[in-house]
């Protein structure tokens, strides 16, 4: 049964992640994006990730792509030739991924991660991945990294403001 | 189920959002496939966290999503400030940083 249920939400995953790449319109790849972090949330409740889960779909899905959906709407959608780079790109970027997938493979499948048990364990502590036992951990022994997070944050909303907000006289803004 | 399942998933995602970068032009839809990446690296880290039963992956996966928010909305304010300037959105034609 969880075989069945992380398959569907691989390939769900992965042609989003496939569309986003493919699609010439930016704002269809924004929906794509979309349908792919959908997806994605239900492989997290798989690994017993419920709170993260629905902080995906709340944040990621719903906050996220909206800024996205409406600047892919401010700059317009350009249509731009699918795979329009430049020849040598158009060879390096698929092999470079390629050879990065296959590294990467051997490194999970072939070292089998024998210290770790790749079964996970069987009994599992009640409050796992719930709210409760994400902000235990978090408020706990990650609060510096929490602190840090929250500065970070603010940092990015006054970078926001400073690089979108500037107007320069005798420029319009064109839209 | 052998959870190594999810570690090969999250290396043929962060694969196809390394293709996206390299190979699109816009700047949007290489900033989307920024996240595809980001994604890619929080599965691992749940992957991980499941396998050692232990909820420390998890506190890195939202802090993984504060530094996406941060970095789109960096980004976003990059590509309006560029297209305020008239300037082409298009990465292979932006060829120097003045202001």
């Amino acid at each position: 049964m969880e075989a069945v249920a992380f398959f569907l939400g691989a390939i769900g995953a992965l042609g989003g992640a496939v569309a986003v790449v493919t699609l010439r319109n930016p704002f269809y790849a924004v929906l794509a994006l979309v349908v792919h972090l959908v997806f994605l949330a239900g492989i997290f409740l798989l690994l017993r990730a419920q709170f993260l889960a629905a902080a995906q779909i709340i944040v990621y899905a719903g906050a996220v792509m909206v800024i996205y959906v409406f600047v892919a709407a401010y700059v317009g959608g350009v249509e731009e030739p699918s795979w329009d780079a430049s020849p040598e790109l158009k060879v390096i970027g698929p092999l470079m991924a390629g050879a990065l997938f296959v590294a990467i493979s051997i490194a999970v499948i072939g070292s089998s991660l024998t210290a770790l048990g790749t079964g996970g364990p069987e009994k599992l502590a009640d409050d796992f991945g719930t709210p409760a036992g994400v902000g235990m951990a978090m408020l706990e022994d990650f609060l510096l990294p929490f602190e840090a997070a929250s500065l970070l944050l603010m940092l990015a909303a006054v970078a926001a403001v400073i690089l979108a907000g500037r107007k320069r006289r005798g420029k319009e803004d064109p839209a | 189920m052998n959870l190594e399942w999810y570690l090969v998933l999250s290396a043929l995602l962060f694969a196809i959002g390394i293709i996206g970068v390299m190979v699109r032009r816009n700047p949007v839809v290489i900033l989307l496939c920024l996240e595809l990446m980001l994604s890619a690296g929080a599965l691992a880290l749940l992957t991980f966290s499941r396998m050692l039963g232990n909820q420390d992956g998890q506190v890195f996966v939202l802090i993984v999503l504060v530094v996406a928010a941060a970095e789109v909305v960096v980004g976003l304010g990059l590509v309006v400030a560029m297209f305020r300037r008239r300037l082409p959105l298009d990465v292979d034609e932006m060829k120097e940083l003045k202001g």
